[in-house]
């Protein structure tokens, strides 16, 4: 690809085989953001599981939680460009697996870099990924709430 | 792999007559027209010739001939001209000229009279089209002030295809005129998308200007006409030496000029050639509206030029359409805002009352006479895949 290309071939890729799009049946947090005025609109699914704590965390004399809450699984829904899709892709498997502490420092800067760049018009997409990500974690802190 | 350009609103491949029409004037006639000896008459004559053609087919004079760099340029002296000229004649009350225009116009219209307008030195209406992408000649009357010296109102849009009653308008303004002793109002058209297959002739069509651009219709980037009445108040605003009538200075693109007249020569016999593209263009959105569901045509069905296909696709949105069509080796565009680089969608699209997420989620495509069934059936079926795919990405679709 040359450099007057659109997109990079990471965000191709992403945008022609897209990871982790689909829906959770019954899922623990679901996070929309944008705006179909706007056409951008990205809605994550979460399923959140327990798993303990890595033995590496613990720290001598120290009141420790020995089990943790992570992303088990995750699904996106996008109507976007061709950023917004490959955005959506990336920050999905990124976050995949991980704690929710870990998943929220991946930044959407972080995001555009592994994808080889976003151009400078299609930052803000990225940053709906994140933003994405932090709804469907809250509602997931809202469901418990509401279950206690 | 195989290529289908269907992005003819945008741009034409060059034709070879024009490419042969051209090469004399750039080697051997290769002269300043403006220069008295050989060289300078020789390219001249390609010049005085070019400007004959034109004029034949528009059916006016011509010294009403204005050769210009194209489109934008030839809207932006019809505008600026006539307010730069009413402003020359410095009447003591002075009352701001004003100008009717329609919503939906080409940027080269549109961002010309913002400009004005921020400078205080215009006011200007803008009519709404009406949901098929129709201008109501009503409207423009209605619109109509002591102080209105120009109305600018495009003659096929360039998004939706939509063709405009510009006689009709010309009736109006003649009408208004005839009250009118002095303060006439100018009447100008861009008629850019429509040359090829529309009514072109200026005393059919009433107009007091009419702007053409070379590379929409097989000619060269860069070169356009703006047609100009004997009468028209007119000021330059490229200023400089004395071509073109001093209505625009600057040494005429000769090869350029030749080609786009050459073009012009063959365009009649193409106008027969209208018959067989509406065609093209029906089967193109019958077949889409048959295969996709959830599809809407964008402006009027009949009163539409013949080579547009303007359809919005929902729950998915434009230039994710596009880079899957041009994945595929398809060309088109989009009335999406993610390709206009700003936040808002098509400006067209709104103004015909589309919801926004119609406007992202549309595509257009424009047909040209190298067009043909296959590619047409080859574009529906991808499309297909496409839009279910994207769909199947959506939050919005019916399924999720």
């Amino acid at each position: 690809m040359s450099q007057f290309d659109l997109y990079s071939e990471k965000v191709m890729e992403h945008f022609t085989h897209p990871r982790n799009i689909g829906v959770i049946k019954d899922a623990d947090g679901i996070g929309t953001v944008g705006n179909p005025k706007c056409g951008d609109v990205m809605k994550i699914y979460l399923k959140v599981g327990r798993r303990p704590v890595s033995n590496k965390l613990k720290v001598k004399n120290e009141k420790l939680k020995t089990t943790e809450d992570y992303i088990e699984d995750i699904k996106v829904q996008t109507l976007g460009c061709g950023a917004a899709i490959a955005a959506s892709s990336m920050f999905t498997e990124m976050v995949k697996g991980k704690n929710f502490a870990d998943a929220l420092k991946v930044s959407n800067r972080d995001v555009a870099d592994e994808l080889g760049g976003l151009p400078p018009a299609k930052i803000h997409c990225s940053v709906l990924a994140k933003q994405g990500i932090e709804k469907a974690i809250e509602d997931y802190y809202d469901k418990l709430k509401t279950k206690k | 792999m195989k290529r289908i350009y269907l992005d003819y609103a945008a741009t034409s491949p060059v034709k070879l007559e024009v490419l042969v029409a051209m090469n004399p004037f750039l080697v051997q006639n290769f002269g300043n027209p403006s220069s008295i000896h050989w060289f300078g008459r020789q390219a001249r004559s390609g010049l005085d010739e070019s400007r004959k053609i034109i004029a034949e087919f528009l059916n006016c004079d011509p010294t009403e001939i204005i050769f210009t760099s194209g489109g934008t340029e030839s809207d932006n002296l019809a505008i600026r001209g006539i307010i730069n000229s009413k402003l020359k004649t410095k009447i003591s009350s002075f009352t701001k000229p004003h100008i009717v225009t329609s919503e939906f116009e080409h940027h080269a219209i549109l961002h010309t009279c913002k400009d004005l307008e921020d400078r205080g030195l215009a006011e200007v209406t803008y009519i709404k089209p009406d949901k098929d992408g129709i201008i109501n000649v009503e409207e423009i009357n209605k619109a109509i002030k002591p102080n209105t010296i120009l109305v600018s109102i495009m003659y096929v849009n360039n998004e939706i295809g939509t063709v405009q009653p510009i006689s009709e308008i010309a009736g109006v303004i003649f009408e208004c005129n005839k009250q009118r002793t002095n303060n006439k109002i100018f009447f100008h058209t861009d008629a850019v998308q429509a040359v090829e297959y529309q009514e072109m002739d200026v005393l059919k069509l009433g107009v007091d200007m009419l702007s053409i651009s070379a590379h929409k219709f097989g000619g060269l980037k860069g070169v356009g006409v703006l047609y100009v009445k004997k009468g028209t108040l007119l000021k330059s605003t490229q200023t400089g030496g004395a071509q073109e009538f001093n209505y625009r200075a600057g040494t005429e693109n000769v090869a350029a000029i030749v080609g786009m007249a050459k073009v012009i020569q063959l365009l009649d016999v193409k106008k027969k050639a209208k018959d067989s593209m509406i065609k093209l263009r029906d089967y193109f959105i019958d077949e889409i509206i048959k295969m996709i569901p959830d599809v809407s045509l964008n402006g009027s069905r009949e009163k539409r030029n013949p080579n547009n296909i303007n359809i919005s696709f929902k729950y998915i949105e434009g230039e994710s359409i596009l880079l899957s069509l041009d994945l595929a080796g398809i060309a088109a565009s989009s009335g999406s805002a993610c390709t206009s680089g700003s936040l808002n969608p098509s400006h067209v699209l709104l103004s015909i009352g589309l919801s926004h997420e119609d406007a992202h989620g549309s595509i257009r495509f424009t047909i040209g006479e190298l067009t043909t069934k296959e590619e047409i059936d080859f574009t529906v079926n991808e499309l297909e895949k496409i839009v279910k795919r994207l769909r199947e990405m959506s939050p919005f679709s019916k399924e999720n």
